[in-house]
């Protein structure tokens, strides 16, 4: 069993045994009552063709866990290609759910049921299995033709392939097919609604109300009815299919979490991170100009955001990369909100201005959802390998804030952070997300706005240096003593006319200046009122319940979530782990240092080859050891956990 | 609220010392637009003046305005920056032939056809000149410089056929050695709502000295400055007796007007919304060495980007109020735990 995790979970293998033979054919037992049994936990999994619609099913399951109250994590898997060829292992989409009764923090490990609609999807996830899981497949697909596409050379429905698990075959098209007979759909239609009907059959199984789904399909299919009521008869008849068919014992299910009180609702990362510059917005009353050039993971962004003009937020789709962080530098010029997101490839272009914008010591965001590089690389996967581009990736001495989202709903912290830094340092900062927080979702205990901080910074309005001759003048580079921050002077303000540009400037003054004193105190003062602003974060927080353990596992990131189920199974077993999770990656927050000192054994996981632990071991000559993972999936916490064990010599 | 003070040519020059070679062709530009400015009626404060690299643009830093001296070839995406979040300033982008047309000729294209209201002055002089004299993207084929010692192999572009191609709604050309006429070509680009695109002539009389002098010298103007004047027919030559037409494939040609007549000249109508005529036209000079078109080709009228932006903006305000932002967190679906 490789999903142990000393929680108590109750997984569907326990319910397996008892089906155990009953593969192909129906039960006779009938029972009056099947009452649900109760999971703390559960792990789905959706897997089908890339355009079977398994992420519109994985997000409506999603939606309606939500809304019951359970907590949940997400893990949306699908290929770069839009169809990739069907049938193919390429073709392969998936979408993953963790729905629980209590707090959770990772999609899952393992799922204990994956629904396979074609022998590629089986293929592609059957690894992912521990032995007892169930699977439901859609025996229609498992055909000659699609079982070779697969590489299946005889059908695993049928042989010893799946004996460690619990199969239920059902003809999911065919019933498809017949149940929305009258709706009218012709028969090759009416096979695309079977997602609806693996929908439903889920549906049941898991006890979810049916209300939310059954309003969505009217509401979002209202314009063709055909559709709608197909999609409609498909998802009942998979209801129904459950409730009748008998080859499910029982149906299971999950209780509301018990979360800390309040409102929730469910939010994507990209959805968060669009609502976090929104409120960031609002919260420095200037208006947001986002400009972006479409890329796989970031394009959510700007889509979410370009619907929200209301709020005075305008966005443009850029000719390219290098337009885009232009336009909003150009913004930040003229006094609003400069914006702009991309993912890695992006982030490369944008390199130059983003020095311009670092010389000009103007405002501006610049969100980096990571992917898997280099180069085009995995662009729907996930990786956290653009740490040491967003730190160091620019020609000479090029010092920016970078702050991290550790969780989809987190995103919004982090764009709200991320402008916050901007504005009162008049600096760009880099925030960093990655494609699996971009796509995956939680419930969000979401903010009350009347708490939201201001984050406000005032334009200057007056001349700022005295000549001697008694005259008044405006000097663009002279720094507020504190945060060093130079003044922020917009166009139509009379008697501030400035011109600044990429030349080193002369320290005050801000004229072009080749003088090498001056361009040496400038590379300091740039760098000093970057570093300065660790006295202006939170310090790192150390999870250690009882203050002694000897290993800290230190985060960035969306590893957060395993790093954090990982100690959870670390201390079920009565061991003692601490973790801490940095969201400032540059500067370091002021006690990174101490708590360093605080622990003989670092442990830090990330989704690239090290990069964390390389800054870390830099700047604190401290001996971390490194997990790394670059499969384009997150980390798992059994990863973790057995690291840490190790490190435990466990 | 009007400014009873009147501006002088001091009002728009800064404190900096201009540093372009002795003889540049861009100080008399600059002087041209410093002078014009006061009599645009524009107030130094709203003036934003953005530029990318290359001699002409260390521009902005010599105007007593707000200014970006920005990176290669981005002056236009900056620049639309400023413009869409602040429709009342006035902005104008400084480029060159290689700013604007060979490392930024993706931005150019892209502010001309969204039509973002600016001016666009191209200083071109046909050389790479802050690098030290390579070939630029408008310099003649076969081009012995630095670089290409054995001569360019690059067709050039034409800027103006590059604008109207671009969907550009404002194309002029002017030149260095004349201030009326580059004055009268900034102010109509000034007062056109939209992107204009200028294309100055501009001699560097370092590394590319004399390019334009078989057309702009004193001497030859008459007879090869073509100047486009809007209703009238096309007419040059000392004592106009060119003219230009169009021929039977639609391609502007130059005719001796006694041989033709009058009524077979092109009648100029630089508000003619397709830019078929306006593209013939750019083509007539294939080099600046024959009769060359000078003044606007092209004005014609089309809302501009940053207008329907805030139209946008006002349109999805009046219909849903002013963002909420607690009504925005509470959207689709919420729950309560107690």
């Amino acid at each position: 069993m490789t999903d142990s995790g000393g929680i108590g979970q109750y997984t569907l293998q326990t319910v397996a045994g008892s089906a155990q033979g009953k593969r192909g054919h129906v039960t006779d037992t009938t029972s009056a009552t099947r009452r649900p049994e109760s999971l703390e936990r559960v792990v789905i999994r959706f897997a089908g063709d890339s355009g079977d619609g398994m992420q519109l099913v994985g997000d409506r399951f999603t939606d309606v866990s939500a809304a019951f109250g359970n907590d949940l994590a997400t893990l949306p898997n699908y290929p770069a290609e839009i169809r990739a060829p069907a049938g193919t292992i390429a073709g392969v989409s998936s979408f993953q759910v963790h729905i629980a009764d209590f707090d959770i923090v990772t999609p899952g490990d393992v799922p204990n049921l994956l629904v396979a609609m074609n022998p590629a999807a089986l293929k592609a996830n059957v690894a992912d299995l521990p032995p007892g899981a169930a699977i439901i497949a859609n025996t229609d697909a498992f055909e000659p033709r699609n079982l070779e596409k697969a590489g299946y050379h005889s059908n695993p429905l049928d042989d010893d392939t799946l004996s460690a698990f619990t199969v239920y075959p059902v003809p999911m098209t065919s019933i498809t097919v017949e149940a929305t007979r009258e709706t009218g759909a012709k028969p090759r239609d009416a096979e695309r609604s079977k997602n609806f009907f693996a929908l439903g059959l889920i549906t049941w199984m898991y006890t979810r109300p049916t209300e939310g789904i059954v309003e969505w399909i009217d509401e979002r299919f209202a314009k063709n009815a055909m559709v709608r009521d197909a999609n409609m008869a498909a998802f009942k008849a998979g209801y129904h299919f459950g409730e009748t068919a008998e080859i499910f014992e029982t149906p299971f299910e999950v209780h509301p979490a018990t979360l800390p009180p309040g409102r929730y609702r469910n939010i994507s990362g990209n959805v968060a991170l669009a609502y976090g510059l929104i409120a960031a917005g609002q919260q420095s009353k200037l208006p947001i100009l986002y400009a972006s050039y479409p890329i796989t993971p970031a394009s959510d962004i700007l889509h979410e955001l370009s619907k929200h003009k209301n709020f005075g937020v305008r966005t443009m789709q850029a000719e390219d990369e290098i337009a885009a962080i232009s336009v909003a530098i150009g913004g930040a010029f003229a006094g609003q909100l400069g914006v702009t997101a991309t993912s890695g490839p992006g982030v490369d272009l944008k390199a130059e201005a983003l020095g311009l914008a670092l010389s000009l010591e103007l405002p501006l965001v610049l969100v980096d959802v990571q992917r898997g590089g280099p180069s085009t690389g995995l662009p729907t996967k996930t990786e956290q390998a653009d740490l040491l581009l967003a730190m160091y990736g620019r020609h000479g001495e090029a010092p920016l804030p970078i702050v991290a989202a550790y969780s989809p709903s987190h995103c919004f912290d982090a764009a709200f952070e991320g402008v916050r830094i901007a504005l009162k340092y008049r600096t760009p900062v880099i925030v960093l997300t990655d494609g699996y927080l971009a796509n995956g979702s939680e419930p969000w205990l979401f903010p009350n706005v009347d708490e939201l901080p201001d984050i406000s910074v005032p334009f200057t309005t007056e001349a700022n240096h005295l000549n001697e001759d008694g005259s008044t003048e405006f000097w663009p580079y002279v720094r507020d003593e504190t945060t060093l921050a130079r003044p922020w002077a917009i166009p139509g303000t009379p008697g501030l006319m400035h011109r600044i540009g990429g030349i080193e400037k002369q320290d005050g003054t801000g004229n072009v200046n080749y003088d090498p004193a001056n361009h040496e105190l400038m590379v300091h003062l740039r760098a000093e009122k970057i570093a300065g602003i660790a006295r202006d974060i939170p310090p790192v927080v150390v999870d250690d319940p009882t203050g002694d353990a000897d290993v800290l596992v230190l985060g960035w990131g969306s590893t957060w979530g395993a790093i954090k189920a990982a100690s959870r199974r670390v201390r079920a077993a009565d061991r003692k782990v601490a973790t801490a999770n940095l969201v400032h990656l540059n500067p370091f927050p002021a006690n990174l240092g101490e708590v360093f000192a605080r622990y003989p054994k670092v442990l830090i996981p990330e989704m690239n080859l090290g990069q964390l632990s390389r800054l870390v071991r830099a700047e604190y000559l401290v001996d971390a050891k490194s997990l790394t993972k670059v499969s384009g999936l997150p980390f798992r916490a059994a990863e973790i956990e057995a690291r840490i064990l190790e490190m435990m010599n466990v | 609220m009007s400014d009873p003070v009147v501006l002088t040519k001091k009002d728009f020059s800064s404190d900096q010392e201009v540093r372009w070679c002795p003889g540049c062709g861009d100080y008399s530009v600059l002087t041209a637009l410093q002078l014009l400015m006061p009599d645009l009626g524009v107030r130094p404060e709203n003036q934003v003046f953005v530029s990318g690299i290359g001699c002409s643009s260390r521009f902005p830093y010599y105007m007593n305005t707000y200014g970006i001296h920005s990176i290669h070839g981005r002056a236009p995406a900056f620049a639309t920056g400023v413009a869409v979040a602040r429709p009342d300033l006035d902005v104008w982008v400084i480029t060159g032939d290689g700013d604007g047309l060979s490392i930024g000729g993706n931005h150019l294209i892209h502010a001309l056809r969204r039509n973002v209201n600016f001016t666009i002055l191209l200083f071109n002089n046909q050389i790479y000149g802050l690098t030290k004299g390579q070939y630029s993207p408008t310099s003649e084929i076969g081009k012995v410089t630095k670089s290409s010692p054995f001569g360019s192999l690059d067709y050039p572009f034409n800027p103006l056929s590059v604008a109207i191609g671009a969907e550009a709604t404002f194309v002029a050309r002017t030149h260095d050695l004349d201030r009326k006429h580059m004055q009268e070509v900034f102010r109509r680009a000034h007062e056109h709502k939209g992107a204009a695109f200028v294309e100055i002539y501009q001699n560097c009389n370092v590394f590319n000295d004399g390019a334009f002098d078989h057309i702009t010298s004193k001497d030859k103007r008459p007879d090869m400055l073509v100047q486009l004047h809007h209703g009238e027919p096309v007419v040059f030559g000392a004592d106009n007796q060119y003219g230009v037409r169009l021929n039977e494939y639609g391609e502007a040609e130059v005719v001796n007007v006694a041989e033709v007549g009058t009524d077979a000249l092109l009648v100029h109508d630089e508000a003619r919304h397709d830019p078929t005529v306006a593209f013939a036209l750019s083509r007539l000079a294939e080099t600046p060495t024959s009769p060359t078109p000078m003044g606007v080709l092209r004005a014609v009228s089309r809302p501009t980007y940053e207008a329907e932006v805030q139209s946008q903006l006002g349109a999805a305000q009046a219909n849903r109020g002013p963002g909420d932002l607690r009504a925005l967190l509470e959207s689709g679906g919420v729950w309560d735990v107690v």
